[in-house]
């Protein structure tokens, strides 16, 4: 079996990887709030949000507080397990180098 | 990639994880501070008390007017008290986020908050239900089981370990309602001798080791 199969190219990104590692330990997190935890600009969050919600990865709720609008993420089930056999994916090649 | 970035990226993410759901700056030497801010307060409350029982012992009867002004003094004295160990509290902490270079105000600080005050306010009515029905002996106990139940609402979302603080803050207030009129003696146990110990341990846990490891850089 070829153990780099089950990387997953999308997570290549490290700001993806990012956006998953914190949507999978919070419910809901808004945009603001991963912008600050991640350190990047809007324009760089969110074309990577995007991806990742094209590939079905996350769900994008939009809401308003007052008059702002305040749109937050959650992840979706396809998104946890891709998000895991990635994580068990990068496990197994540490292991197998051992 | 090799070995040695897959395991720093799998570094990160635990680090990414953890750092977005807990908020890990709360200083050891806060527990320290909130402790000999409640010792000292403790201190002042039981001269009062003392002097005050010395009257009544001297007048030979209850003075109504005595007992309004002591119950007034420790009121603004547990209110002084709370003050005092919040601002050093937040300072100890304040000053380990900004060594860490975390911020202090961030979505997790914001949840340790809220679910500190959920149990706290209700606490806090409770308590003010008790001095309106004139009950001053289960105030003690009432501050200890909600302040416990608060810490062990929040654990979820700083250091675990605070569980265990909350845990042995409500068990002292459950005792306390069977030792009741001796609340000065748990109140100071629970609100000044554990939150040294607790924050001790703290201190020699997760910043000591910090400490050294900055300055070897």
């Amino acid at each position: 079996m070829n153990p780099i199969g089950n990387l997953n190219k999308l997570f290549d990104s490290r700001i993806r990887l990012g956006v998953m590692s914190i949507l999978i330990v919070n419910e809901e997190v808004s945009f603001n709030d991963l912008k600050q935890m991640l350190e990047l600009t809007d324009g760089n969050l969110a074309s990577h949000l995007t991806t990742l919600e094209e590939n079905g990865y996350l769900k994008v709720h939009k809401g308003f507080v007052g008059r702002k609008t305040n749109t937050t993420y959650s992840i979706t089930k396809a998104g946890e397990k891709a998000f895991k056999s990635h994580l068990a994916a990068l496990e197994n090649m540490i292991k197998s180098i051992e | 990639m090799n070995e040695q970035q897959h395991l720093q990226t799998l570094s990160d993410i635990k680090r990414i994880m953890e750092r977005s759901s807990r908020f890990i700056s709360l200083s050891g030497l806060s527990g320290v501070w909130a402790g000999l801010s409640g010792l000292a307060g403790a201190w002042i409350a039981y001269g009062w008390l003392n002097s005050y029982y010395n009257a009544w012992d001297t007048r030979g009867s209850y003075s109504d007017a005595d007992y309004a002004g002591l119950r007034l003094k420790l009121i603004l004295l547990a209110a002084g008290v709370l003050l005092v160990a919040l601002i050093g509290g937040t300072y100890f902490t304040w000053r380990r986020a900004r060594r860490n270079q975390l911020p202090i105000w961030d979505p997790t600080s914001r949840k340790v908050l809220i679910n500190v005050a959920i149990p706290l306010a209700t606490g806090a009515f409770f308590i003010l239900g008790l001095i309106a029905d004139n009950q001053p002996a289960l105030i003690a106990p009432s501050c200890l089981v909600f302040y416990g139940l608060a810490l062990v609402n929040t654990s979820k979302y700083t250091l675990s370990d605070i569980r265990y603080l909350g845990i042995a803050e409500i068990v002292l207030g459950i005792l306390n309602l069977f030792f009741l009129r001796r609340g000065l003696y748990f109140w100071t146990l629970g609100f000044g001798v554990l939150h040294i110990i607790y924050g001790i341990v703290m201190w020699w846990k997760y910043e000591r080791t910090a400490k050294a490891a900055l300055e070897n850089e």
